[in-house]
């Protein structure tokens, strides 16, 4: 049954769903018990958004605290989903991921097809992503192109609470290693989740919302910033089909290719930098793909391409809003040859 | 630790099965069949056959890019392990990995590596998996003296002993970082003392002498077993070529080689040793010999022979490619 709660609430009944059907399943991360160690009450914190929070009282040791240590408990992630458990490690900030990059690229990327299919990676790296808290260039970033290029690799970019929940579950079934992108400005997002457990298959992009004039690829909390701008614009006449592409690798093109095809004119709104990332990667696949349906240029909304400002007037023009948006499809939706 | 004669040959095979294939291969790399990145592990026998002899087939290793030995030493099939580094279909990877990345997780082999100091924080993982599933193996992470220096294995160190995990640091300190000698890039006199500061029993042992890695090995692995925590293991010891084939070792003293094969030769000390004092004729050795040097000739030229990969090949294995 379907009841309403918050995308965080999404996030941690995935992972007790999955802890309690699976007992291989192991959560592990810096803070994710409350603080080993300390004298004060276990299990009340749950890591910094609190989203590990109660599951040391339920699950007692299939969850466990680590140093700060990215490079060492992302590097035993990956060891041991390659020796039987299916572990969920948490990297508190995506920004994290430098530090540990090469356990990932290198190493859990690459098992199943160097060593000639006889190596499956079933880890997750759950980590918080993107700006608008403030957060600035050290902890505000959104690095999923970065993994999105690495073949072996599956990047998940949920939007909603439904899929935050659905695509946590497939992420920690799944047999490859997965890394799993939490909006830092979409945990207290409320939306209908159905208390049993489900999976959303990858390489599924939804269609959120239908329209035949103008497509718009997005993900992420982009997502909602184009919906806003598909409001407004849709009383102007202009209708927009908006795609969340939910997993940026595997990608699902046929649906991306399928709208463009239809309306021939699109806009990609990414919050990540402009350059070799999904908005490209998208542009370039629909120019690759759907040349001859396009009747106006491949546009993209990205942020800047610079570091993640701290100032707060800064950050804000640095993100991608509705109005940029709106004003990118305007121009699209205007273009004649 | 009294070893019985059956385990004794056992060793013994097991060195002189990695001397060849690793002597065969610098004479074969010099013909120009074999690609790539070829790092031979021969003068370091001892400490891999020193440390698998404790190991069972569900126990984990993780290797570093001078893999041959411990792979041979863990049981990985030779011949699959040739036509790996030929690039044969037949390889143990399929081809798709070659000498650098070779790997056999159905026998608790999870690679050789081409990242310095990357095996460790597996290892790590391995460990956590055998106490988590409660199978009492143990895991063992093979790193140089030049990954003693790298953050993945000082942090993996702290995490073992944070974590209390069945895991055992073997390092292979044969003197020379690629070309940088550890006198240079180690800034402790023991890599060992580094290992202990974190909390956990380390250990210096001479890397050519098979009883005493041996012996080392069966204390720290034993404890491991035991759910006490991990240990460190310092070998000493030297490689008898470049740090990969074709490195003519212009940074080696003359004559450092010739020494240590005249000398500390780990597979004549312990012929000289078990002969002496364990009732082993000449004979049951020199049976070994011809076995292995059979093996390695029939692997060679099965590896010569075998298809390379299908042009398919290229696209399986990854969950998707476009």
């Amino acid at each position: 049954m379907a009841r309403t709660i918050t995308y965080q609430q999404a996030i941690t009944e995935a992972l007790s769903q999955e802890m309690a059907r699976d007992s291989t399943v192991i959560v592990m991360g810096e803070d994710v018990m409350g603080g080993s160690g300390a004298e004060g009450e276990m299990d009340a914190w749950g890591g910094p958004m609190g989203i590990t929070k109660g599951l040391h009282s339920k699950f007692g040791d299939q969850i466990m605290d680590t140093p700060i240590t990215e490079s060492a408990f992302i590097g035993a992630a990956v060891g041991a989903a390659a020796s039987g458990l299916r572990p969920v490690a948490e990297l508190m900030f995506s920004d994290f991921l430098g530090v540990c990059f090469d356990q990932i690229y290198n190493q859990a990327a690459k098992f199943r097809y160097m060593f000639g299919g006889k190596s499956e990676t079933p880890v997750v790296i759950r980590t918080m992503y993107g700006a608008g808290i403030r957060s600035a260039a050290q902890h505000g970033q959104s690095p999923y192109s970065i993994f999105t290029h690495v073949p072996g690799l599956k990047c998940v970019i949920p939007s909603t609470p439904y899929d935050a929940k659905g695509l946590l579950i497939q992420s920690i079934r799944d047999n490859d290693p997965v890394i799993f992108f939490e909006h830092k400005n979409l945990y207290q997002m409320e939306g209908e989740v159905p208390e049993e457990p489900y999976a959303i298959p990858f390489r599924e992009a939804s269609v959120v919302r239908e329209g035949a004039d103008v497509t718009i690829v997005t993900l992420g909390l982009m997502v909602h910033r184009s919906l806003e701008a598909a409001e407004k614009l849709a009383g102007d006449g202009i209708e927009c089909e908006v795609i969340d592409l939910r997993t940026t690798s595997p990608l699902d093109d046929e649906t991306i290719l399928e709208s463009v095809r239809a309306t021939g004119r699109v806009v990609v709104v990414d919050e990540a930098s402009p350059r070799c990332s999904v908005a490209t990667d998208i542009s370039a696949l629909v120019a690759q793909h759907a040349f001859d349906a396009l009747k106006a240029p491949v546009t993209m909304v990205t942020a800047p391409h610079t570091p993640v400002p701290f100032a707060g007037v800064l950050e804000d023009l640095y993100i991608p809003d509705a109005a940029k948006i709106e004003a990118a499809v305007r121009s699209v939706a205007g273009y004649t040859r | 630790m009294t070893l019985s004669r059956d385990e004794l040959l056992e060793a013994y095979r097991v060195m002189r099965t990695i001397r060849e294939f690793e002597e065969r291969l610098h004479t074969e790399f010099e013909t120009g069949e074999i690609d790539g990145f070829v790092h031979l592990y021969a003068g370091e026998e001892a400490c891999a056959a020193g440390v698998m002899a404790h190991l069972t087939v569900d126990d984990r290793i993780a290797s570093t890019h001078r893999g041959h030995g411990h792979c041979i030493a863990k049981g990985v099939d030779v011949r699959g392990m040739m036509a790996e580094i030929y690039g044969r279909a037949t390889g143990v990877c399929h081809g798709k990995g070659g000498s650098m990345h070779i790997a056999d997780m159905d026998m608790g082999m999870m690679g050789a590596n081409g990242i310095v100091g990357a095996g460790s924080p597996l290892i790590c993982g391995a460990a956590l998996a055998a106490k988590v599933l409660g199978t009492r193996n143990v895991a063992v992470a093979f790193v140089g003296d030049g990954a003693s220096n790298q953050g993945t294995t000082l942090e993996s160190l702290n995490l073992a002993v944070v974590w209390n995990l069945p895991a055992v640091f073997v390092v292979e300190n044969n003197g020379y970082a690629e070309a940088t000698s550890n006198k240079f890039s180690v800034g402790t006199d023991s890599i060992a003392d580094r290992a202990a500061s974190f909390g956990m029993p380390a250990v210096v042992v001479d890397g050519h002498d098979f009883f005493a890695v041996h012996e080392a090995a069966g204390e720290a692995i034993e404890r491991a077993r035991a759910g006490k925590g991990p240990s460190f293991i310092e070998c000493q010891v030297n490689r008898y070529y470049g740090h990969f084939e074709g490195d003519a070792q212009t940074y080696r003293p003359p004559g450092e080689v010739e020494e240590v094969r005249a000398n500390r030769d780990c597979l004549e000390l312990f012929a000289t040793q078990v002969t002496k004092s364990a009732g082993i004729d000449s004979a049951a050795l020199g049976e070994i010999d011809r076995k292995v040097a059979t093996l390695i000739e029939e692997s060679v030229v099965a590896a010569k022979s075998d298809p390379v990969p299908s042009a398919e090949e290229l696209l399986t294995d990854v969950y998707i490619s476009y």
